[in-house]
């Protein structure tokens, strides 16, 4: 059971992701920002519970929509919106996009606009923690579409025999792009697959903070205690369109204003406002805060320079060390 | 110096870097009792334990995209693809995802992975199991790619690969494993990537030959120099990076070129090798580069068919007379 101090952060964690988004809507609206962009709001419940669980030196792998795991794993505001506009300042020198953060100093090894591809590198990073005898856990975030990729199947078992400190966290959200989940897969829940590879799987609500903590905190210790792996279903939806511009006729107004009223948000202010965790005044502070952080951020990426194309040749290589020099 | 295999070569700089560097660890399909297809991780089991010396599923992908991850995370995985042909299968890992991360996630990322492969003809397994397929990596930019074409290059490279701090893909060649020569006992000896070997100089027609081409080609040059043809035999060793410099000084002295390679002619690297030299050289070329490669076909498994599909030595020696307007 998550403490007060632990469910508050989670509630900060969570209206950043949000305003963080809404920000971003703002800003692609405005024609200041190009590409796909993948909405996570709706789902900010998983992301900000799971890495909850975590420490800066554990790892996870994201995905298209990785927003809201890179704010989760501590990204700076900043420079996450400098690079969802290309910005130099941003954490790929504007090279990445929405669909590309990375911060391995958190431990965030990247989003990746591949479904199903970071599954198998969130794998390797728990195949180096376990080599290098530490206690460190490595956690993959993916969707229901990349439990049908290859990657997904081969994970769970590679994990699951060399039984890696790996939690692989699918977030259900009902739909591949346009594909309504009963389509494309073959399980009403997602999490049995785990039984094929010998490992516990779970499915939790994933708009319920303390749903997913349970879950996360149960896979984290078998994880770091040496037991091996463990798959959780988080059962979400996501509000927006698969991107900005998605024209969503998969689904009606009535299905999404129905999640809306299941806002996970809205759900923990509850709790801890009925709980006497917290109170309207702490959490509207909390908010206050981040809608501060969040305008500071767009400030500076509106300010950032754009990246000089005299460098775009940089980093296609590592220069330092190696014997070739 | 001591006489060793292609394959011994390889296994040695495996189990001393292993010993240098506990990072450094092997995993792959059959690489562990077994010792490897083609036996090039013999013995390590035996040294390194099973944390070090892996055998995996037969899930390339995941356990290519395994290195990945363990390299980002501070770990130097030297992972094998027992064929090259497998390499299809873990194309996203390596094209998309090994190849990026640096680039893509702003110049932080390094990702220290070394992929080492086979290729080509030698055992005659048709057309599954015997492509030549260096060009896909040479493409995307991001990896480095090194084809030793003897024990002591395989040797020098391999170690050069596992110290790079970036993804290496190692492609050996089959056909090569039992071929020996001596190769320095330095437990520290490398040869440096991006440094072309000279195997013979000579004035007429510069040939440029990669991996099991090398020995055809150097089997043609003695066949050439009965009939008074001086050729200057270079092999780039890598193919990222190519020494281009020292292939351009030899057209601007012979002022002809042959490129030879197993892989298919048709968008093989020898297109590459021969369009930067009609960049770079033109003025000095008497001649059209020529290319030597595989028919476009798809390798057939009878040996008669595999010849014919393969350049020969005759090949060689029949487009070097076509250089030389013979």
């Amino acid at each position: 059971m998550p403490d007060r101090d632990r469910l508050l952060r989670i509630y900060e964690t969570m209206r950043k992701i949000r305003s963080f988004e809404e920000a971003a809507v703002a800003l692609f609206e405005r024609n200041k920002l190009r590409g796909s962009v993948h909405l996570y709001i709706g789902e900010e419940a998983v992301a900000a519970s799971v890495c909850s669980a975590l420490t800066d030196k554990d790892y996870i792998t994201s995905t298209h929509r990785g927003h809201g795991h890179a704010i989760a794993k501590g990204a700076e505001l900043s420079k996450a919106m400098a690079e969802l506009m290309g910005k130099a300042a941003g954490y790929c020198k504007g090279r990445g996009g929405s669909m590309h953060i990375a911060d391995f100093e958190k431990g965030n090894l990247g989003a990746n606009a591949i479904v199903g591809g970071g599954i198998p590198i969130a794998v390797g990073g728990g195949l180096a923690e376990k080599l290098k005898g530490t206690q460190n856990i490595s956690v993959s975030f993916f969707g229901d579409g990349a439990s049908n990729q290859g990657t997904f199947h081969e994970s769970l078992n590679l994990a699951s025999v060399w039984k890696l400190p790996v939690i692989f966290i699918c977030e259900n959200n009902g739909f591949a792009i346009s594909v309504p989940v009963e389509q494309s897969t073959s399980v009403g829940d997602i999490a049995v697959r785990a039984g094929g590879y010998d490992m516990p799987g779970v499915t939790v609500d994933g708009n319920d903070v303390l749903a997913i903590c349970d879950a996360v905190d149960a896979a984290a210790a078998r994880a770091r205690g040496g037991g091996g792996p463990t798959l959780i279903e988080c059962r979400t939806y996501r509000w927006k369109g698969h991107w900005i511009g998605d024209p969503e006729v998969y689904r009606t107004k009535a299905d999404i204003a129905a999640w809306m009223e299941k806002c996970p948000i809205n759900r923990l202010r509850e709790y801890l406002i009925e709980k006497k965790m917290s109170s309207a005044g702490e959490l509207d502070a909390i908010e206050a805060g981040v809608q501060k952080a969040v305008d500071e951020a767009v400030r500076f990426a509106e300010d950032s320079p754009d990246p000089d194309p005299a460098f775009v040749m940089d980093d296609v290589y590592c220069e330092a060390g190696g014997s070739n020099r | 110096m001591s006489i060793k295999t292609y394959a011994q070569a390889i296994r040695d700089v495996l189990a001393q870097e292993m010993r240098k560097d506990p990072r450094v660890f092997v995993m792959g399909e059959d690489i562990a009792e077994q010792g490897g297809v083609f036996g090039c991780t013999k013995g390590l089991l035996a040294e390194f334990g099973p944390e070090r010396v892996r055998n995996t599923p037969i899930s390339e992908n995941t356990f290519v995209g395994a290195g990945v991850g363990a390299a980002c995370a501070g770990m130097r995985p030297v992972v094998e693809l027992t064929y090259v042909d497998f390499a299809y299968l873990a194309m996203d890992q390596l094209l998309n995802q090994a190849a990026k991360i640096r680039y893509m996630f702003g110049g932080k990322a390094k990702v220290p992975l070394v992929v080492r492969t086979q290729e080509g003809i030698g055992r005659g397994n048709a057309g599954q199991h015997s492509q030549s397929l260096e060009a896909f990596f040479m493409h995307i930019p991001g990896l480095k790619v090194a084809c030793p074409s003897s024990a002591a290059d395989a040797a020098g490279l391999l170690r050069t690969a596992i110290l790079d701090e970036n993804p290496v893909v190692f492609v050996e060649h089959k056909a090569l494993y039992a071929s020996k020569c001596e190769v320095p006992d330095n437990e520290d000896f490398s040869v440096p990537f991006g440094r072309a070997n000279v195997l013979r100089a000579g004035k007429d027609v510069t040939l440029v030959a990669t991996q099991y081409c090398v020995p055809k080609a150097v089997e043609a040059a003695k066949l050439l120099e009965s009939e008074e043809i001086d050729i200057e035999l270079i092999d780039p060793r890598t193919l990222v990076p190519l020494d281009i410099d020292t292939i351009i000084r030899s057209v601007e002295k012979t002022g002809r070129a042959v490129i030879v390679h197993e892989a298919h002619k048709t968008g093989g690297i020898g297109a590459e090798i021969a369009s930067q030299i009609t960049e770079k050289a033109f003025a000095y070329l008497d001649a059209p580069p020529e290319r030597v490669g595989a028919k476009q076909c798809t390798l057939p498994f009878n040996l008669g068919l595999e010849n014919a599909v393969i350049p020969q030595v005759n090949d060689i020696v029949n487009a070097v007379r076509k250089a030389l307007y013979l």
